[in-house]
């Protein structure tokens, strides 16, 4: 005799599993209508591949799975597709899901197939996907994919296949009906899984000794095969997966892993003959054996049912008497779920309809108070304690819970049978279960946005320190200068020194991105302009407003003179513009040098008696600026005359062309020609004399001149010039095209500096960044120009 | 109409708390008929004027309470509190002392707390350690045994009387200390000589006091049949007890704590252990934590009466042990299906 071993707890409820089986199994015929649910199994819904109307064959695929988990649906029987639509499907909550209907023809017309010869010279893989095109389920209840549970990895080898006829629910008869029946055929499905498995171990059905004629019927077709039939004693609920495989084995299933993990595949009984006739005739699952008993049924008895016969079909042919009948369970009394609409289909999984009378199953009592008794501990197959749980459940404590195994319960109902307060133990767990799910998932979500909200207020207090740093910086310069003037060099030093550090530490903090960084600077920027200005940065603040007001000066100039060269309409307005700019600089000088005249006697007064040399060397600095300003409208004056000449010039060689052509074509305008030429070279001799006797006034001031020719702007005039020159004897589109040259060259000039200004953090960027653009624009106008010419 | 709908299971067993306390109730019998045979009715007057005070409060304190009165006091659970007590207290105690302790049980032991099921402490021992504390007078006056139900046996209109406080003078005529005082007064005579000179000490452990734990214990017996509670607590009880009293018992030397079996069928023992420390409310909750708890009574049980300053002491340790119960439950969760012990108690803090 081989040990079996014992599972804790367990109950043993009224059995009632002989009324059903007085007759044998008797087919239920077919309905006028089928409806059946995409999703009649544990994993992803089916998805249709029928359209309204179409006619369909009994065996054809009308719903393919979908993913890895799922399972396809065949029609069971010859018909019409008469919707795709939601209806009410077999569940606890009474939901409704999407269905296909089929209006039933009654010719029952197979579509075309066929078994496999000789399964054995199959591969693995081949047989699996032949049970996983079947659509076969697990129809012990849970309606777990077959194929899926049949896909064992290589490197877990299984020990054990055990097929599962324990049946320990009270009332179903169906696994017992099937023994007694159709033995052989469970027999030649447990060779088929054997087979595809191929455990190294043993092949066990396991059967509580309740079932003698199904026990006897099993041994004698499953004689010399090696297939063992172990029989134990009954117990509720010994039918469970895993109670089974400790029943037969010993073995626990590890909590959260699977029965491969210790080396075992469970099937049900009835999946196993469904596998025969999937391998064997090629039939997917289209039926299934279902009890249909209690005593409001007048005949309990099993039935052949095609999935889809709505419940109400069997009841009526079970001489269901409603009036005494106030629940309508699918399953089982433990473990099974009340109906509430009986037009909802028999699915894979649906083993029994119970329809007990008031009397047979009286409706639940109000609970009492937990007296803990510990009677459903005593019960629990898993070892929980439920009263503990309860008590829990109740207070919501769901760390309790969790580490009480809340989640190892397996909702057998074990618990709640034996309770004598009547408490819906099982009721509890199933909440707080959800509850706890509810929990995690709202976690999850609100630390995904607890991170998005520290991202940002880190961002904010990023951007809040670089501002901060910047205004100390510049707080730290300007004492530093203050200390300078009124302290000895050396404490100055340090302090400049100190500056200097927090300085290149608000560069380090800043950030990596230009555009962010652009904006603190913006910021920044705006913020110290609202700030109290120093004196220091004020005249820093006018010195730079003084050069670029300079730079709009020579741009505004060498624009008139090209406009007037090129006898542009704009000339006017170009000249305006040039007074303006040339007023405003002059202010701006104004502006500075009252600044620092006032700062002088300001900046003098702490330093005492003592001529501080630093000060002395800052006072001579701006001193040496102040007087470059002041040069600036003499040295003006030399580059305005040059200019002119320079355009005299151009205009004198234009005109002594046009009367070298006319001359050449006996134009009758040749005497005015020659007028003109004559007058330019008239203006062309007066400028030239002017310009001379401005140069011989500034003489004196030779090597300064000598110096400013370095000027940038001086440069550039010059190179204006020169291109001027250049251009003077070229065509129009040559002209523009020589601009575009020009202002391409300067754009990218412009853009070197721009990003050398960047890189060094210089401030000037913003400054070189508006001149690019504008540049860009000139380029953008004078490429029209081009196009249009 | 409609289907009910309702969650699974759908079946439900045969037991209920009423039947439950109705078990328990039936199963006093034995040890009641052993205590009416020795002692006379004083203890039937007790149960039933306990009873009768204790529906009252219990009524009392449910209307107060605005829940369904009709509904709780079926569930007989005031019922066997007032038994326990009843059987507990001498016999032929006064009414005032029984109503006391009844009103302590109900209101303020079992309802204070939220009634049936939240009361961390038997409300029967802790009423009776009230009233031993409160009034010990009246708690230590026992009857003398007589073996049957003749000659001065206290009669049930006499235990009436003595009840409700008519010519209560009389009663110290038919008193006398219990064994388990005479024990604890003793300190000069061996264990044997000491038999011999009080003669209701009888053959183990006095003279009724033996026929009555022996009661109680097959009442007890009856209860584990029907499986009304786990052998663990009991048992256990019983076995520390035995342990420690044959570890310490010198052959019956005039220091001596008594015999083994001195110990186990004298005082209450018994009544202690199969109708006490089997409350499945105040107790653990797990096996494991059923036998500890069993135990450690056991052991107070002996270290109180042999060591401690009162005669006997389950109710006492009872008490001391209904603070521990929620302790050891934490430290006793048993091993869940698919689980190592190890990992278990790991993930508990």
């Amino acid at each position: 005799m081989r040990k079996i071993w014992d599972i804790h707890g367990g109950i043993h409820p009224a059995e009632n599993k002989h009324q059903s089986l007085l007759k044998p199994i008797e087919n239920a015929g077919i309905p006028a209508q089928l409806i059946l649910p995409l999703a009649q199994h544990i994993g992803a819904p089916a998805s249709p591949i029928v359209n309204v109307g179409e006619r369909v064959l009994k065996g054809q695929m009308i719903a393919e799975a979908k993913g890895f988990v799922s399972a396809p649906v065949h029609a069971p029987t010859s018909g019409t597709i008469a919707a795709i639509e939601s209806r009410v499907i077999p569940h606890p909550s009474g939901m409704s899901a999407n269905c296909i209907v089929i209006d039933t023809d009654g010719k029952d017309e197979w579509i075309d197939h066929h078994g496999v010869e000789d399964y054995s010279a199959l591969s693995k893989l081949d047989l699996v996907d032949r049970i996983r095109q079947a659509g076969i389920a697990g129809m012990g209840g849970a309606g777990f994919p077959a194929a899926v549970k049949l896909s064992t990895r290589d490197d877990k080898p299984i020990e054990t296949l055990i097929l599962n006829g324990t049946e320990c629910e009270p009332y179903i008869t169906a696994d017992d009906i099937l023994m007694r029946e159709r033995a052989a055929e469970i027999i030649a499905g447990a060779e088929i899984l054997r087979h595809i498995i191929k455990p190294n171990k043993e092949t066990l059905i396991g059967v509580e000794d309740n079932k003698p004629e199904g026990i006897a019927a099993l041994k004698k077709a499953a004689e010399g095969t090696g297939i063992e039939i172990v029989v134990f004693p009954t117990k509720y609920p010994s039918g469970g997966e895993k109670q089974l495989i400790q029943i037969l084995t010993g073995k626990e299933v590890p909590s959260g892993g699977l029965p491969s993990d210790v080396g075992i595949v469970c099937q049900n009984i009835g999946t196993a003959t469904a596998i025969y006739r999937a391998i064997q005739f090629g039939e997917p699952l289209i039926s299934r054996i279902t009890t249909v008993t209690g005593e409001a049924c007048g005949q309990a008895q099993n039935y052949e049912v095609l999935l889809g016969t709505p419940v109400q079909y069997l009841l009526d042919k079970s001489g269901f008497d409603k009036e005494n009948c106030i629940r309508l369970i699918m399953g089982g009394p433990m473990m099974g779920y009340t109906l509430q609409d009986t037009a909802v289909p028999v699915v894979k999984t649906s083993n029994c309809i119970l329809a007990p009378t008031v009397a047979e199953l009286p409706p639940p009592p109000p609970a009492q108070a937990c007296i803990r008794c510990g009677m459903c501990a005593e019960a629990c197959p898993v070892s929980l304690l439920p009263q503990q749980m309860y008590w829990f459940s109740r207070a919501q404590e769901h760390e309790k819970l969790e580490n009480h195994q809340l989640f190892d319960c397996i909702e057998c109902g074990a618990c709640s049978y034996v309770c004598p307060s009547n408490i819906t133990l099982v009721q509890y767990y199933r909440a707080s279960k959800a509850e706890i799910r509810q929990a995690q998932q709202d976690k999850i979500k609100a630390e995904r946005s607890k991170e998005r909200f520290e991202a940002r207020t880190a961002r904010l207090e990023q951007e809040e320190a670089e501002k901060e740093a910047k205004r100390a910086a510049r707080m730290a310069a300007a004492k530093a200068k203050a200390a300078a003037a009124a302290n000895a060099p050396e404490a100055s030093k340090a302090d400049i020194i100190q500056a200097a550090l927090e300085r290149s530490k608000a560069k380090k903090a800043e950030p990596a991105d230009p555009a962010q960084a652009a904006i603190a600077r913006a910021q920044a920027k705006r913020d110290g302009g609202a700030e109290e200005e120093s004196p220091q940065e004020k005249t820093e603040r006018l010195q730079k407003l003084l050069a670029s007001a300079e730079k709009r000066l020579v741009a505004a100039k060498e624009k008139l003179a090209l406009a007037q060269e090129q006898q542009s309409d704009n000339a006017d307005a170009f000249a305006t513009a040039v007074s303006k700019t040339e007023e405003k600089l002059s202010a701006i000088q104004k502006e500075l040098s009252e600044h620092q005249a006032s700062q002088a006697p300001a900046k003098t007064e702490p330093a005492g008696e003592s001529t501080d040399p630093a000060q002395a060397a800052i006072a001579r600095a701006l001193a040496k600026r102040a007087g470059a300003g002041a040069d600036e409208s003499a040295e003006d004056k030399t580059t305005r005359l040059q200019n002119v000449v320079a355009t005299t010039e151009k205009r004198l060689a234009a005109a002594q062309q046009k009367l070298a052509l006319a001359q050449e074509q006996n134009d009758a305008n040749v005497g005015a020609f020659a007028t003109g030429v004559e007058k330019t070279q008239a203006k062309l001799d007066a400028v030239k004399k002017e310009l001379a006797d401005h140069q011989a006034t500034l003489g004196e001031n030779a090597a300064a001149e000598q110096a400013t020719s370095d000027d940038p702007v001086q440069a550039a005039i010059e190179r204006a010039k020169a291109a001027r020159e250049a251009q003077a004897n070229m065509s129009e589109a040559d002209k523009i095209k020589q601009t575009l040259e020009s202002l391409e060259n300067r754009i990218a000039k412009s853009k070197e500096k721009l990003e050398a200004a960047r890189a060094a953090g210089d401030d000037k960027a913003e400054i070189l960044a508006d001149s690019l653009a504008k540049l860009e624009d000139k380029l953008a106008t004078a490429q029209q120009q081009l196009s249009q010419t | 109409m409609g289907f009910l709908k309702v969650s699974s299971p759908h079946a439900h067993g045969p037991m209920s708390t009423a039947r439950v306390m109705r078990l328990v109730l039936l199963a006093t019998i034995p040890g009641l008929f052993s205590l009416t045979w020795f002692f006379g009715f004083g203890t039937l007057v007790n149960v039933l004027w306990a009873s009768i005070t204790a529906l009252a409060f219990e009524a009392l304190a449910l209307k107060l309470r605005k829940r369904p009165i009709a509904f709780y006091l079926n569930d007989y659970s005031a019922l066997v509190t007032a038994f326990l007590l009843g059987i507990a207290l001498p016999p032929g105690s006064p009414f005032w002392l029984i109503m006391i302790g009844t009103g302590f049980a109900i209101l303020i032991c079992k309802q204070l707390y939220g009634g049936m099921g939240y009361n961390p402490f038997n409300p029967a021992m802790a009423a009776y350690v009230m009233l031993l504390i409160s009034f010990p007078v009246q708690m230590t006056t026992w009857l003398a045994p007589q073996g049957s139900f003749a000659g001065d046996l206290l009669g049930p209109i006499d235990a009436l009387r003595y009840c409700f406080g008519f010519g209560r003078e009389s009663i110290d005529a038919i008193t006398m200390a219990t064994p388990l005082d005479v024990l604890k007064q003793n300190n000069s005579l061996l264990i044997e000589d000491l038999w011999q000179e009080s003669a209701q000490l009888g053959h183990f452990a006095g003279i009724g006091w033996e026929w009555a734990n022996i009661g109680f214990l097959l009442g007890g017996l009856y209860l584990l049949y029907r499986r009304v509670f786990t052998w663990h607590a009991p048992i256990s009880m019983l076995a520390s007890l035995t342990l420690l009293s044959v570890l310490f018992y010198d052959g019956g030397s005039s220091a001596s704590g008594g015999s083994p079996l001195f110990h186990l069928l004298s005082g209450g023992t018994m009544l202690g252990a199969f109708f006490i420390v089997t409350d499945p409310v105040t107790s653990a909750v797990s096996n494991r934590g059923r036998l500890i708890y069993g135990a450690l009574i056991g052991i107070l049980v002996y270290i109180i009466r042999v060591w401690g300053n009162y005669p006997d002491a389950v109710a006492f340790s009872v008490l001391l042990m209904n603070f521990a119960a929620p302790f050891i439950d934490h430290y006793t969760q048993p091993r869940t299906y698919g689980h190592k012990l190890k990992d278990q108690q790991g993930g508990k803090s």
